[in-house]
């Protein structure tokens, strides 16, 4: 059975803040020192809590965007310009800064190299960031195992971890964006939302088995399970994190 | 541990109704989606729902069976264990209650099961005296694929993973059975108003 994940109550736990780093011009990306963390796995999440100086307290979940590293986790932040947490986490945070977190949460929407591949992965915007722990943890452990990561973003100053993945892209890691929104001049790559014969030529087909997991706002998300099940892979190979309303 | 205080943090603090949100969740107006693989699409000709297990005989209904057995509106607050809380929704759907009729049975638990294999546990006391129902309609319109449609349990006093969407039928069980979330990292029981969120709560 996968998911054994943590025995016993998660508690809330103080979170070193250590760096701040922005991503993009909406996301950042913040690493937190959390002494005593359990470590956790490629793919899960954890809980972030805010307390006000009168009480007042909010929580959140955020995928973990680091792979296992003893007590260091990073998380990336969209700054949401109406939400309550996120424009908190992303400007006011400084290194020296303390917050709560508890986790890590989830057994499911995990990856790890035992599992072996081949792998396609299918991220929307910040629905990249489980991915990129397992694609971190892929590179960390020395695996080449066959992986596609299929990225859509809006545009070519919005794509998260840009330059981590192009170091990364090879050794049997095949990089895939495609940019919605806009294009730089001379763009040859893809320009639409994810589909059906996007998500063919990217690979692997069914015959292969891929393990599949798609991350992301739930339009998206949507459309690219309903896409990969159309095309013929397995419902049960498919794993899928949403975030974000439904759209309708 | 007192909690530590983020400076400058004020937060939005909705004017919700006090007493009407459970400790760590916000409320939203839009309703946002958990689900841990594709979307089912089962056409009502092919849907049925089914009581079995620990019963003196399994029962069974078609869609068109389903849809003729007396069903209610139902206003409620539901609370998702990714925190978000959504107030007086309004479904329409048919009471557990009005399904066990006549059924006998010494089990304790369920398992409510679903199309795409997905499996929750609630104890069977959770969902009978008009506290579950299996609801069909959302917002006065039939109940969209993505939010469980046809289908979906309504069981608004635990988290909401507990409301299996795409619910084909109840599996009554001697012994408690954790489902797909509750081996995975979940509460047995999942009661927002005590924050039972993970495993360990």
């Amino acid at each position: 059975m996968e998911g054994t994940t943590v025995l016993g109550r998660l508690t809330w736990q103080p979170a070193d803040v250590t760096g701040v780093v922005a991503e993009t011009p909406r996301a950042k990306t913040i690493a937190f020192g959390v002494p005593g963390w359990a470590g956790h796995r490629a793919g899960q999440h954890l809980d972030v809590r805010l307390t006000a100086d009168d009480g007042y307290q909010a929580e959140r979940s955020y995928s973990i965007a680091s792979a296992p590293d003893g007590t260091r986790v990073e998380l990336t932040v969209v700054r949401i310009a109406d939400g309550e947490v996120s424009p908190y986490l992303t400007d006011d945070l400084q290194p020296g800064d303390q917050i709560e977190l508890r986790g890590p949460v989830g057994g499911y929407f995990v990856w790890e190299p035992p599992l072996g591949g081949p792998l396609l992965l299918v991220a929307g915007g910040s629905g990249v960031a489980p991915l990129m722990a397992m694609i971190r943890l892929r590179a960390a452990a020395g695996s080449d195992v066959d992986t596609r990561l299929l990225l859509s973003s809006r545009g070519w100053d919005d794509i998260i971890y840009r330059d981590e993945l192009e170091r990364l892209n090879g050794n049997g890691l095949t990089v895939v964006h495609t940019l919605t929104m806009s294009q730089p001049p001379g763009w040859a790559g893809y320009a639409r939302r994810v589909d059906a014969a996007m998500l063919a030529e990217v690979g692997p087909g069914p015959a292969e088995r891929p393990r599949v997991y798609i991350c992301g706002p739930t339009p998206f998300v949507e459309a690219a399970a309903q896409a990969l099940v159309g095309l013929g892979h397995q419902p049960e190979a498919i794993k899928t994190e949403r975030f974000g309303p439904t759209g309708s | 541990m007192p909690p530590i205080i983020s400076r400058g943090f004020r937060g939005r603090r909705e004017d919700a109704p006090p007493g009407r949100v459970p400790p760590g969740q916000y409320v939203t107006r839009d309703f946002p989606v958990l689900s841990a693989g594709p979307t089912p699409h089962t056409p009502l000709e092919r849907w049925d729902f089914t009581i079995s297990g620990e019963v003196d005989e399994p029962r069974r209904w078609t869609w068109e069976e389903f849809r003729a057995l007396p069903a209610e509106e139902i206003t409620a607050d539901i609370h998702c264990v990714t925190k978000w809380s959504k107030l007086d929704t309004v479904w329409q759907g048919v009471r557990v209650d009005t399904l066990l009729e006549g059924i006998e049975t010494s089990a304790g638990y369920t398992v409510a099961f679903s199309d795409g294999g997905y499996t929750t546990n609630v104890p069977l006391e959770d969902l009978t005296e008009g506290k579950a129902w299996v609801a069909f309609s959302y917002g006065g319109e039939p109940l969209q694929p993505v939010h469980g449609g046809p289908a979906r349990m309504l069981v608004p006093h635990l988290y909401f993973w507990k409301s299996a969407k795409w619910v084909r039928g109840l599996r009554l069980t001697a012994a408690d059975e954790p489902g797909f979330w509750e081996t995975n990292g979940y509460h047995n029981y999942g009661d927002p108003w005590r924050e039972q969120r993970y495993w360990g709560d």
